[in-house]
């Protein structure tokens, strides 16, 4: 009887029972959602960093930063061996020119042996992040002689022909540029190169030190139609390149275009023996701080950063989309459960009221307080069951559907400026994304099993502090109610 | 018949047992400083098998009486047995297995629940008495054919007119085999026709050995009392001529 009363109850008053259990349904797949939204952007910072800073690297060390006038490496410098004249008196021109990255001071490799020497390092390797950029264009025929990338050098036409890389004195001329790591080929289980696994050829590995060698990331590799066996110019030396790399989650490119080995990297940039970032790998999770601090204490010019501080530097659409959810989407579910919640007891409150009679002829005729409550406790939790089960499979229909969708979301990582923000300096169209990564990911919606089980628990303990604020209000009522109500 | 005393001699009983037995009940009401006495002193003896009316002006405290009787309240003073139940003196879950298994209620609104079909409406009140299940249903049936509703079991209360409502509301009170049947105004609601129907079901179930007590404004229920009583001013009058 007490199930035929109660599924009684509920299908007759379809009003109340549809409003609650939808607004338990609408909180608890938000729940749901968000959850499993928040887990796939956390997986997706987590992918984007492991991009750039490779698997499993705890803490990064870079050289301090530098004011963009400390440096003026950033010319072109053609001299009359620059260009090959052609027989039209135009000069075709070509450079390469290789630089480390602006703005950013390097460490000396000597800091690579000082930190692996701290306690609670398990390794540490370095790399230094360059920017190839190549200058090719033709000029027409100068009257000086002298070349210069200096605008004023050249007569602009009075129609301005102003495009691409931009045009002057009737020439044309393009910057390209990509970026070049040199890193440490005897380290692959820190660092850049953790991350990545050749899908053509081989990766670096330790004989290649010393050696004109590159491998390229499959995206640059296909994009200019560049293949092992090949060969790329680098800072205008001639690389052989050995293999085509792709990061090892499918769903994020590599930290650099092309890596080459970092004594390379380091003689062609004439830089002397210095890296840009050296990645640092804790004994244990337990130890970072500590390791963090003797770096620091060790190295007081030196930025060190750790994961947490890493996850800031993403930016662009993942991380909105991770403060979004994580931020917003949380409020939001608990506000709408608080509102969910708040909704189930006051129309259980309501419904009580309305059943006063009802519920004053129960006792009247024999019901015991505890049965009456029972009841709408009982009402009430199955309204929330409802709620729940409705609520999980819109839940579980949003998390498919994203999963279907699969939404990707661009992450722009500040490869090497970790923990800080902005690039002083950074100069021209060309440059701004070279020490950037923009990594496309593709955002998932994980389901664990225990956001299940949180989402019935939610839905019965919604149920049961409805059926709780009903049933004391039922437990007060006085059976005389019953002769007093008349309609 | 008469009010039953019991200075007839110490050996000498009653040849009827009594039921309701009440000495001196005084019912007060204070609600917001105003002090409301709608029973001051009664002392009546209802002996089973009876039929009693009690009739009175609007606020003589009538329902406060039945309320009484019906284990819905306690006196303020006063002595009040059912049987061999003090219901002055009894705890809460005392008085609710006297209102499960001793007493029947009939209302005057029929207050059955609306979701439920007429045979679910009896079934109601066996809820509290923990029977089998077959015994439930077999006296759920018996009570509504008792009421001439045995075709009707399935049917909500919507869907059956007043006097056929009250009819389930008086079997489920009697699904339970109460001691006693209280019922305030139970024609209250019904026309003419409706209420005769009524009536007649009352007289019947009280000529098969059940005691009624019933409030009411009609003297067309109060001629079908063997005994009517007159609530005044808090205190009681039987008008039985
Ligand atoms: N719970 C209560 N609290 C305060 N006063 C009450 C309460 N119940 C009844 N009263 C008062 O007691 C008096 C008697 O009420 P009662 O309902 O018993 O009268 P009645 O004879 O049934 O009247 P009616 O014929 O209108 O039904 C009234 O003055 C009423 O206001
Ligand atoms: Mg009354």
């Amino acid at each position: 009887m007490y199930f035929t009363y109660l599924r009684r109850e509920l299908s007759g008053r379809t009003k109340q029972t549809v409003i609650v259990s939808a607004g338990l349904a609408i909180a608890i797949a938000l729940v749901i959602i968000v959850n499993a939204l928040t887990a796939g952007v956390r997986d997706a910072q987590t992918q984007a960093l492991e991009s750039v800073y490779g698997v499993g690297t705890d803490l990064t060390v870079a050289g301090a930063q530098q004011e963009p006038d400390e440096r003026d490496d950033s010319r072109f410098e053609f001299d009359q061996d620059g260009g090959a004249t052609a027989d039209d008196g135009s000069t075709t021109l070509a450079q390469s020119q290789l630089r480390t990255e602006m703005g950013r001071g390097t460490l000396a490799a000597a800091t690579i042996s000082t930190i692996s020497a701290i306690g609670g390092v398990s390794s540490a390797t370095g790399a230094l992040s360059l920017t190839n950029s190549t200058f090719s264009g033709e000029l027409p025929q100068t009257t000086d002689g002298g070349t210069s990338t200096e605008g004023e050098a050249g007569t602009p036409p009075a129609d301005g022909d102003q495009q691409g890389g931009g045009g002057f004195g009737g020439g044309s001329f393009d910057v390209e540029s990509f970026t070049v790591l040199g890193v440490d080929p005897a380290v692959q289980a820190v660092g850049p190169l953790s991350s990545v696994t050749a899908s053509e050829g081989r990766a670096l590995d330790t004989g290649d030190a010393g050696q004109n060698v590159a491998v390229l990331d499959a995206t640059y590799a296909t994009t200019n139609d560049l293949a092992v066996g090949g060969t790329v110019d680098v800072g205008g030396t001639t690389m052989e390149i050995v293999g085509i790399v792709s990061s090892s989650s499918s769903d994020t490119d590599t930290a650099s275009n092309i890596y080459i080995p970092l004594d390379v990297a380091q003689s062609l940039a004439g830089v002397g023996d210095v890296v840009s970032t050296v990645y640092v790998q804790a004994t244990s999770a337990d130890g970072i701080a500590t390791v963090r601090d003797e770096i620091e204490t060790a190295l007081p010019d030196a930025t060190v950063s750790s994961q947490s501080d890493l996850a800031s530097t993403v930016s662009g659409s993942l991380s909105s989309a991770t403060s979004l959810i994580t931020s917003l989407g949380t409020w939001l579910s608990i506000l709408v459960l608080a509102v969910a919640v708040v909704l189930a007891v006051l129309f259980t409150m309501s419904g009580v009221s309305r059943r006063t009679r009802e519920f004053g002829t129960l006792k009247a005729i024999g019901w015991s307080n505890g049965r009456v409550i029972g009841q709408i406790a009982g009402e009430s939790m199955v309204q929330g069951l409802i709620g729940g089960a409705i609520g999980l499979a819109i839940g579980l229909g949003g998390i498919l559907a994203i999963n279907v969708i699969a939404p990707t979301i661009s992450s722009a990582t500040a490869a090497t400026e970790a923990g800080t923000s902005g690039r002083p300096g950074a100069g021209g169209p060309g440059f701004a994304s070279a020490a950037q990564t923009a990594t496309d990911i593709t955002l998932s919606a994980p389901l664990t099993p225990w956001v299940l089980v949180a989402a019935v628990g939610l839905a019965v303990s919604a149920g049961l502090v409805a059926g709780a604020f009903g049933g004391w209000r039922a437990a007060r009522l006085s059976p005389a109610e019953a002769l007093r109500s008349v309609a | 018949m008469t009010i039953t005393r019991s200075h007839t001699g110490p050996i000498a009983e009653p040849t009827v047992p009594v039921l309701y037995r009440l000495a001196d009940v005084s019912k007060t009401y204070t609600q917001k400083k105003r002090v409301v006495k709608p029973l001051v002193g009664v002392d009546l003896v209802i002996p089973r098998g009876e039929f009693v009316t009690i009739q009175g002006p609007t606020g003589g405290g009538k329902s406060t009486l039945l309320q009484l009787l019906g284990a819905l309240d306690r006196p303020t003073s006063g002595r009040l047995t059912l049987g061999d139940t003090d219901l002055a003196e009894a705890s809460n879950s005392a008085l609710g297995t006297a209102r499960a298994r001793e007493i029947g209620f009939v209302f005057q609104g029929f207050n059955l629940i609306p979701t439920l079909t007429a045979t679910e409406n009896v079934d109601m009140g066996l809820e509290p008495l923990g029977l089998t299940a077959a015994e439930r249903r077999s006296r759920v049936t018996d009570a509504l054919s008792h009421v001439g509703l045995a075709d009707r079991g399935d049917h909500r209360p919507g869907e059956l007119s007043g006097g056929q409502q009250q009819r389930v509301a008086i079997a489920r009170a009697i699904a339970k085999r109460p001691r006693v049947l209280l019922a305030d105004e139970p024609t209250g609601n019904l026309d003419e026709s409706m209420r005769d129907e009524i009536l007649d079901l009352l007289q019947t179930l009280n000529e098969d050995g059940l005691t009624l007590v019933v409030v009411t404004h009609d003297s067309a229920v109060a001629r079908r009392a063997t005994r009517r009583l007159r609530l005044e001013k808090g205190t009681i009058r039987d008008i039985t001529r």
